[in-house]
C-alpha cells in the first residue's frame, strides 16, 4: 500500500523533504513510526502529533487513509 | 462615525457589529512579532478595551518584523511602546499595559477582566500557562505560533471546542524547539499569522460561525499552502486542568530556555548591535577576556558599581559557566537595569569565538 507522509516545521528539516510517498505493510501508526525511526533516527527525540487524512489521531490508530502528517509544536512568536 | 465607515457599510457587520467591537475586551499576551499586527488591527477595528502584556524591551533586532516599533522605541518596554503608537492610531479606545508580563501569579486576575485572550508569545511556558489559565477562567484563546517559514493558527477553548493541550498535551521534553531569537524567522510571516489571529478575534466578537475552532490552520510562507487539521476535543486533557484549580501555582511553567528570557545563546549574539559585555567573574579568574566593549565588575560589587554600566546599550553578562551571570541579571533588574541578558553556558565554552567575533 502506498501512503503520502507530510512533514512540517523542524521535522521537515530532519527528513530533508516536506513530503514523501512510502510503501507500507503495517497496520497501525505506531508500527509505521518504528520504520520511520529507522530511516530518520533523530525523529525519535522529536515531539510531534500525527494527523491521518487531516484529522489528529492517536498512535494506536489503524492506518486507513491516504495521507499522514507529522505536526511538531511551534513556540515562536 | 467616519472612522469605522468601511466596517459599518458591510452588511455582515453594520452598526450593530461595530458596537459589539467597541464593547469587547481583548487581552494580547506578547507584543512581539505576532502581537504587533494583532494589536494594530484590533486597535484600528475599534475593539474598545485592549490589554497588552509584555515584560520585554524593544531591541534593534525586533524591528525586522515588529512593525509597531521604530528606532525611537529602542530600550522601551514593548507594552508601553505599543500603547504609545496605538493611542495615536485610535485614541477612542482604552489600552491597559502589563509591563510585568504574564506570570502564574497574575494570569487569573488579568484574564478575568477580558473576553478573549490572544496568544502572541514566543515560548512554550507561556503557551501552557495561557491554556491552563484560560481553561480555568473559561476564556477562548486565539492561538498563533511560527517557525521559520511556517505558522499555526487555531481558536482554542471556544464553545466546547478543543484546547491547546488536546493538541499538544505536554510541553516538549527538553529545549528542542528553539524560539525566533535562536533560529531566525521570515519577517513577514508573523505579520501574516498575526493578521489571521486578529481576523479570528473579530469573527468571535462579531459572532460569525466560521471561527477556526476544532481545527488548526497550518500555513507555509514558502509554498503558500494552507492545510486545515481537524482537532478533536480531549476530555481527559481538559479534565486534568479543570480538576486542578491550583495548577498555576503548583506547575513549573519555566520549561524552556526561551521562557527564561534572561538568557541568550552565543549564536544569537551576532544578531545584536550596540551591546556591551559585563564580566561578573572575580578579577583573577581566567581566561581573561580582552574586548573593547567589555567591563569587569565582580558579582559581589555589582550593586555599588552598577553606575559603570551604560544603560543605553544592551548588556550581555557572562561568567565562567552561566550561573553567576543569571544572579547578576536578578541584581540588575532590581536596580531597574532591564536591558540585559546572561550568556548561556558562560565564557568557557565560547572564549575563542568571543575574541574573534567581537
Amino acid at each position: 500500500m502506498e501512503l503520502t507522509i507530510k512533514y512540517f516545521g523542524m521535522i521537515s528539516e530532519l527528513t530533508s523533504c516536506e513530503e514523501e510517498k512510502i510503501l507500507f505493510e503495517q497496520t497501525t501508526i505506531s508500527e509505521l513510526l518504528k520504520d520511520l525511526f529507522k530511516k530518520y533516527p533523530d525523529l525519535k527525540n522529536k515531539d510531534f502529533r500525527i494527523a491521518q487524512d487531516r484529522k489528529l489521531v492517536s498512535l494506536d490508530s489503524l492506518i486507513s487513509g491516504q495521507e499522514l502528517a507529522l505536526l511538531p509544536p511551534f513556540a515562536g512568536g | 462615525m467616519d472612522r469605522y465607515h468601511r466596517h459599518i457599510i458591510l452588511s455582515e457587520i453594520g452598526q450593530i457589529g461595530q458596537d459589539k467591537l467597541n464593547r469587547s475586551k481583548v487581552l494580547v499576551v506578547g507584543a512581539g512579532g505576532l502581537g504587533c499586527p494583532i494589536l494594530q488591527y484590533l486597535t484600528a477595528a475599534g475593539v474598545g478595551t485592549i490589554g497588552i502584556m509584555d515584560f520585554d524591551v524593544v531591541d534593534v533586532s525586533n524591528l525586522q518584523r515588529q512593525v509597531l516599533y521604530g528606532t525611537s522605541s529602542l530600550g522601551m518596554n514593548k507594552a508601553e511602546a505599543a500603547k504609545q503608537r496605538l493611542s495615536d492610531l485610535n485614541p477612542t479606545i482604552e489600552i491597559h499595559v502589563y509591563t510585568e508580563g504574564l506570570l502564574p501569579t497574575n494570569a487569573f486576575s488579568v484574564f478575568s477582566k477580558y473576553d478573549i485572550i490572544v496568544d502572541g508569545t514566543d515560548n512554550f511556558g507561556s503557551r501552557y500557562l495561557i491554556n491552563d489559565a484560560a481553561v480555568l477562567t473559561d476564556k477562548p484563546v486565539v492561538y498563533g505560533a511560527i517557525y521559520k517559514f511556517e505558522g499555526q493558527i487555531a481558536v482554542f477553548n471556544y464553545q466546547n471546542g478543543p484546547t491547546y493541550r488536546c493538541l499538544f498535551p505536554n510541553p516538549p521534553k527538553d529545549d528542542q524547539v528553539p524560539n525566533c531569537a535562536e533560529v531566525g524567522v521570515l519577517g513577514v510571516l508573523p505579520g501574516i499569522i498575526g493578521s489571521m489571529q486578529a481576523n479570528e478575534v473579530l469573527k468571535i466578537i462579531l459572532g460569525f460561525n466560521s471561527v477556526c475552532s476544532g481545527k488548526m490552520l497550518c500555513y507555509s510562507a514558502q509554498s503558500g499552502e494552507t492545510t486545515f487539521i481537524e482537532l478533536p476535543r480531549s476530555e481527559t486533557d481538559i479534565k486534568k486542568i479543570k480538576s486542578n484549580p491550583d495548577i498555576l501555582s503548583n506547575t513549573n511553567y519555566d520549561i524552556d530556555c526561551s521562557l527564561n528570557n534572561d538568557e541568550i545563546s552565543f549564536e544569537a549574539l551576532s544578531d545584536l548591535d550596540n551591546i556591551q559585555f559585563l564580566d561578573v567573574r572575580e578579577l583573577q579568574e581566567r581566561p581573561i577576556i580582552e574586548m573593547d566593549n567589555c567591563i569587569q565588575i565582580p558579582l559581589a560589587q555589582l550593586t555599588e558599581e552598577s553606575h559603570r554600566i551604560d544603560s543605553t546599550k544592551k548588556t550581555i553578562v557572562f561568567c565562567q559557566s552561566g550561573i553567576r551571570s543569571l544572579k547578576a541579571i536578578e541584581i540588575l533588574k532590581a536596580l531597574k537595569i532591564t536591558n540585559c541578558k546572561s550568556l548561556k553556558h558562560g565564557v568557557l565554552e565560547f572564549k575563542d569565538q568571543l575574541k574573534n567575533t567581537f
